[in-house]
């Protein structure tokens, strides 16, 4: 088989795989429910099925917008940086929406607009706060730097974990207890309404991100190679910094940070698929979505009735893996 | 449509306070072979980052096409002149077709991808370079001979009026420098391009090239045809050495080639 047919196989896999896993994990968690029963009728009167219908469908379709979103911001940010350690958390994005959380929980606010609740606003707010820091410290400079990027982006990430740190230090037991749950990512969500939020905050930006495909893959040509075949380099970097940090503002604001997802998912995919990204992005997005319902369904049923949070799981279950297929592939030329 | 397709006026460049580029004029006529020629740290590559707009225009004005540089879009520019870049540092390992087809970015959108005819123009382009057997080979694997002559292919694919190289031989040895040259001289006098070519291999640049510029410190030193400049010993001032002329003899061989004469 030529490795091109390889690739098509393992695509067309791929995306099976990921359409059947989520379908599965809806059937996974402190009760199982059985394929059959869903068919018999009545099946929706049922407490069965309205775990079902209000509960798990509406988190597996969570975790996997939030899996794909998370996996196709990592794709994004280790292109624009050429660097494969850069991940949707790597600019403190996810430590601004944190932050945002825990002054939320410090004050106690207790509100919903626009069907949100004041946690997840004070997050998005904060995570936006710092996406527009990072770039005005980034555009101090006359000439567009990376590296500057990615400085004041650790910087911001270092400045806010401590500023975290802080607010938790400075509230009562029952506070603390809420904002390290927080921390730790949470998927659960009952009904239809959160997810469907998420959902439009999301697709606009994977538009986005798929419509500037080409231009990422030659940004990894170089900026001269890219410049000169007619790719607006700058603006493209830009562009795509915004798309995809509001992207993760969106999710992390939702659901917490979920740590691992954006990192590894896009680069085993790029081991396996190689680089062009107008296939890559429908395969991280599967991937990714698969990967955290994945993760979400063992975090359920693992020490079932109790649920372990599913940051843990993807860390404890992807890291060990993706050293595996980091050790197995001898050469390392995908990024410098 | 007027015969100049390139005009450079006053260039002017001073990063921090050094002038890097300094009142540089010349036009390039459409179909011409214009070589760069000047020691290290001359000018000569930020010059041609300023026609790629790279780097812009601070001072003076270069206009493409007529049009003044900082009116055509990027994505226009890369119809009009294509850059060769050397073939050093790093790639990432796309495949060398894969990698040809990204040539045709300035041509495609969204809604309009790359089609059969852009395939075609690929495997034209690798016949053209003698690398047809290299298609499915990743780029990172080859050769710095072999990269520069893909980077070539690129450029045709890029199917543009000009092609501007950067010293497009100086790291190869000299049978894939011949190689490169011969390409060049097809480029120009079958295809009818419009090469701008900075380089500091003396000899194969006064055969290929109708235009000289000399370039030293930033300024132009000459500007004229490759017999004027050998009338004028112009090289011997531009790099501070003295050439002479070493007549050869044997088939096959250029009459006589120019090199720098050894101090007693």
């Amino acid at each position: 088989m030529s490795r091109s047919a390889r690739a098509g196989y393992l695509f067309v896999l791929l995306l099976a795989g990921s359409l059947a896993v989520p379908l599965a994990m809806t059937l996974a968690g402190s009760s199982w429910i059985s394929p059959a029963d869903i068919f018999t009728p009545g099946f929706g009167e049922s407490p069965a099925g309205k775990i079902f219908w209000q509960i798990r469908i509406p988190r597996v379709l969570t975790g996997f917008l939030v899996g794909a979103a998370l996996a196709v911001a990592g794709m994004v940010f280790q292109a624009i940086f050429r660097n494969s350690l850069a991940t949707p958390f790597t600019l403190g994005v996810s430590s601004g929406a944190s932050f945002g959380a825990a002054l939320a929980v410090k004050a106690g606010l207790v509100f919903t607009f626009l069907g949100l609740p004041g946690i997840t606003l004070c997050a998005f707010g904060t995570a936006v706060l710092a996406i527009f820091l990072i770039y005005f410290l980034t555009s101090l400079r006359r000439e567009f730097s990376t590296e500057a990027m990615l400085l004041a982006g650790v910087a911001m990430s270092f400045f806010f974990s401590a500023a975290i740190l802080v607010v938790q230090y400075l509230s009562d037991f029952a506070g603390s207890f809420q904002l390290v749950r927080w921390l730790m990512g949470n998927l659960d969500m009952v009904g239809y309404a959160r997810p469907l939020q998420l959902l439009a905050m999301i697709i606009p930006c994977l538009v986005l991100v798929w419509w500037f495909c080409p231009a990422l893959n030659l940004l990894l040509t170089g900026d001269e190679l890219a410049l000169t075949r007619g790719v607006h380099v700058r603006r493209t970097r830009y562009v795509m910094f915004f798309t995809v940090s509001l992207l993760t503002a969106a999710v992390v604001s939702f659901c917490g940070p979920i740590g691992f997802v954006g990192m590894m998912v896009p680069h085993m995919l790029r081991l396996v698929l190689g680089l062009d990204h107008r296939r890559l992005i429908w395969a991280v997005i599967f991937g990714g979505g698969a990967f955290l319902t994945a993760c979400d369904g063992l975090a359920r049923a693992v020490i079932a009735p109790v649920e372990i949070p599913v940051g843990i799981i993807t860390a404890l279950l992807g890291g060990p893996f993706f050293l595996w297929l980091l050790i197995r592939r001898r050469e390392q030329r995908f990024f410098l | 449509m007027s015969d100049v397709l390139l005009d450079v006026n006053h260039l002017g460049y001073r990063p921090a306070g050094r002038d890097v580029l300094d009142d540089v004029s010349f036009t390039v006529q459409r179909g011409d072979f214009l070589a760069i020629l000047g020691p290290n740290g001359a000018g000569k590559t930020s010059l041609i980052r300023h026609i790629h707009r790279i780097l812009p225009v601070q001072r003076g004005r270069i206009h493409l096409q007529g049009l003044p540089l900082e009116r055509i879009s990027h994505r226009r520019l890369a119809t009009i002149a294509a850059y060769v870049p050397q073939a050093k540092g790093y790639v990432p390992p796309y495949r060398v077709a894969d990698f040809l087809l990204m040539s045709r970015y300035p041509y495609q959108g969204p809604f309009r991808p790359s089609g059969a005819a852009d395939e075609r123009r690929v495997g034209e382009a690798l016949a053209v370079v003698g690398m047809t057997d290299f298609a499915h080979r990743f780029l990172d694997t080859l050769s710095g001979g072999e990269r520069q002559k893909i980077y070539i292919a690129a450029a045709m694919v890029q199917d543009t009026e000009m092609v501007v190289l950067d010293e497009p031989t100086t790291f190869l040895d000299p049978h894939h420098a011949g190689d490169i040259f011969r390409l060049l001289r097809l480029l120009n006098r079958e295809q009818g391009k419009t090469m701008l070519m900075v380089s500091h291999e003396v000899n194969p640049a006064l055969q290929l090239a109708q235009q000289v510029l000399c370039l030293q410190a930033g300024r132009v030193l000459f500007r004229g045809t490759p017999a004027q400049l050998l009338a004028r010993d112009v090289l011997s001032r531009l790099f501070a050495v003295p050439f002479g002329r070493y007549d050869l003899h044997g088939p096959g061989a250029p009459p006589h080639v120019y090199l720098p004469v050894e101090e007693p």
